[in-house]
């Protein structure tokens, strides 16, 4: 009789958890539809997203394509320390590094010029039309672009013919044939496709500032230069910080879509780049253990000058992406 | 009003250099889209005795014939056509879907939901490891390899998400009192008034199964099945470098030339297209771009 009221309380908590299970059920049961919509999601990303991180353990291991990724002997760093001894590997860390960095130091500041000069346009409907032309390359596809460079950069295309009548050259140069040329061609036609497109950020952040500031300064005898230099580039300078650290971390990752088009067997030393390197080894050589390593090896240290990058900034700007 | 419209000949020349160096980038924007055009309409093997800068010299179609009457890119631009429409249909329907059950703050599981979301914008498996997995699912040569992988984006789904998190709740409420299920209500409510986001993400989306390229390279090996962009980058990669050494002086085949030639009209019938549609879309791309920037 004792335990009566024991049982009695236990009764009472275990209907008030069935009441809570019960509760939980029930709202889950009315929510089925929204469950099934977000699972949806869950499992295309578990396959899409999830399965390939876990595709990443063959970096460590011996993978035969035949078996299946468990049945691969585990080989610790093996192929991360052939890939850095690798004859290729500081060819593909100098074009990769190469490229980039000219990417960075011209078409990095390019469009913030273009940016405070469209803004300097008086007329607005020109400014419109300027800022609508120059965005349309970015919508155009590297294939297309890889097209175009390809015609005029050939033996008899357009820049050889211009060059040639304006006797600048004598003979033509096939310049997409000559390694020492390659570099250049990606960034000035990277600049050319993203000019206008990496603009627009900028001009957003322009567009944001309050007109007050201008009227004042102008009151005050402000000329235009000082009007961009004492408000307008301050203005900006947490868009321009936080599209810097992005544009550091992503030193190693080269503009795969691009350099695919215009890369070929003659100018492939100087063409080659991390990114193209992974696709060579791994996709036409079949050797998916190794280029998944360099991809890896890749990643990570992008990774870690993206914290860097966002570290240095934090205590240099006071701004940071996270 | 009279100060702030002063103007002195500094202005005026800066002025001057401004207007000159925009007409300038109009120009270099332009330019070479427009060569391309007279090219294609120029006869294949008079132009490649160059000189062609302003106006075709020898106006023809013949190009244009040829490319409409290639099976080859016919077949490609009704593959690319058709990953087109369908993928960005089933983009949108998709990923608006499950960012709406993500926005719901009573979905059970919805902070799991949303990290899992959030971690594969961080990390991801790269190309090998990708490979492997579409290979697996058996999407090598299958039309479903442009449209499934690619149904699916966690960062636009945080577009959508930070728009239905806007649309005022009552508007759902009266359609739950009626009772109308999740699905009635994202299809028949959430979807019609989310239209500026919707053609946003249709239109990236759009653009971006028009012109990829890379997953045909890959994953496609049947010709019947390569989109237009994959056929022409197979055109130009394979040719670029025999070209180059075939076409040193002495050795020019008419042959290639005219290839040349039909490849620029088949880059024109690609091109014209979002050239066509781009004016009107492009008030969503840049509302696109400047949410994903705020988000981002």
């Amino acid at each position: 009789m004792d335990f009566k009221g024991e049982v009695l309380e236990y009764t009472n908590y275990s209907n008030r958890r069935m009441g809570n299970i019960k509760r939980f059920l029930r709202k889950l049961y009315l929510q089925r539809d929204l469950q099934i919509m977000a699972l949806a999601g869950a499992i295309w990303m578990f396959i899409f997203n999830y399965i390939p991180m876990y595709g990443l353990v063959i970096a460590f291991k011996d993978f035969n394509i035949v078996k299946p990724i468990s049945d691969a002997p585990w080989v610790g760093l093996k192929h991360f320390i052939e890939f850095v001894n690798d004859d290729n590997f500081l060819n593909v860390l100098t074009n990769t590094l190469g490229i980039s960095l000219l990417k960075l130091l011209i078409g990095f500041p390019l469009p913030i010029i273009f940016a405070l000069l469209l803004n300097e346009l008086t007329s607005l409907k020109f400014k419109k039309a300027v800022q609508t032309i120059s965005y349309l390359p970015h919508f155009l596809s590297w294939v297309i672009l890889g097209g175009i460079i390809i015609n005029w950069l050939s033996d008899i295309g357009l820049i050889n013919d211009i060059l040639i009548k304006m006797k600048i050259l004598k003979e033509p140069i096939s310049f997409l044939g000559d390694p020492q040329y390659f570099w250049w061609i990606a960034v000035i036609s990277d600049v050319w496709k993203e000019l206008g497109w990496s603009a627009i950020i900028y001009l957003a952040a322009i567009a944001g500032i309050d007109p007050e500031m201008y009227e004042a300064a102008i009151i005050d005898g402000a000329s235009r230069l000082q009007k961009i230099w004492y408000i307008t580039l301050p203005a900006i300078k947490p868009t321009i910080t936080i599209l810097f650290i992005l544009a550091v971390s992503g030193i190693f990752n080269s503009n795969f879509d691009q350099i695919l088009v215009l890369r070929n067997s003659l100018n492939a030393s100087a063409s080659d780049v991390i990114d193209i390197y992974v696709y060579r080894m791994g996709i036409q050589n079949a050797n998916y253990s190794y280029a998944t390593a360099a991809g890896l090896l890749k990643s990570i240290v992008s990774m870690i000058l993206l914290l860097i990058a966002n570290e240095i900034s934090k205590r240099l700007n006071e701004t940071s992406l996270f | 009003m009279n100060i702030l419209q002063r103007r002195d000949k500094k202005d005026l020349l800066f002025d001057i250099f401004n207007y000159s160096l925009m007409v300038f980038i109009i120009f270099i924007v332009i330019y070479p889209i427009w060569y391309v055009i007279i090219y294609s309409l120029n006869d294949g093997v008079d132009a490649m005795q160059g000189g062609i800068y302003w106006w075709p010299r020898v106006f023809t179609l013949e190009n244009y014939k040829a490319v409409f009457t290639n099976t080859g890119i016919i077949n490609a631009f009704y593959i690319t056509i058709l990953k087109t429409i369908i993928g960005t249909i089933v983009h949108v329907l998709f990923t608006g879907m499950v960012a709406y059950a993500f926005s719901r703050s009573e979905l059970i599981g919805r902070k799991f939901y949303m990290i899992m979301g959030t971690i594969t914008l961080f990390f991801g498996g790269g190309l090998i490891p990708y490979f492997l997995l579409i290979r697996n699912l058996g999407l090598f040569d299958n039309f479903l390899v442009y449209i499934i992988p690619a149904m699916f984006n966690f960062f636009e789904a945080i577009i959508f998400i930070s728009f239905f998190r806007s649309i005022p709740n009552a508007l759902e409420e009266a359609a739950k009192i009626d009772g109308a299920s999740y699905f009635t209500i994202f299809f028949r409510i959430i979807l019609p008034v989310s239209l500026p986001v919707v053609a946003t993400i249709a239109l990236f989306h759009g653009v971006y199964q028009w012109n990829d390229y890379f997953t045909g390279v890959i994953f496609i090996n049947n010709p019947n099945l390569q989109p237009i962009q994959t056929y022409l980058y197979r055109i130009i990669a394979q040719s670029s470098a025999n070209q180059m050494l075939n076409l040193m002086p002495g050795s020019i085949a008419t042959r290639t030339v005219t290839s040349q030639s039909l490849k620029m009209a088949t880059m024109v019938v690609t091109t014209l297209p979002i050239v066509f549609v781009y004016p009107f879309l492009q008030k969503y791309f840049v509302k696109g771009v400047m949410i994903g920037s705020i988000k981002g």
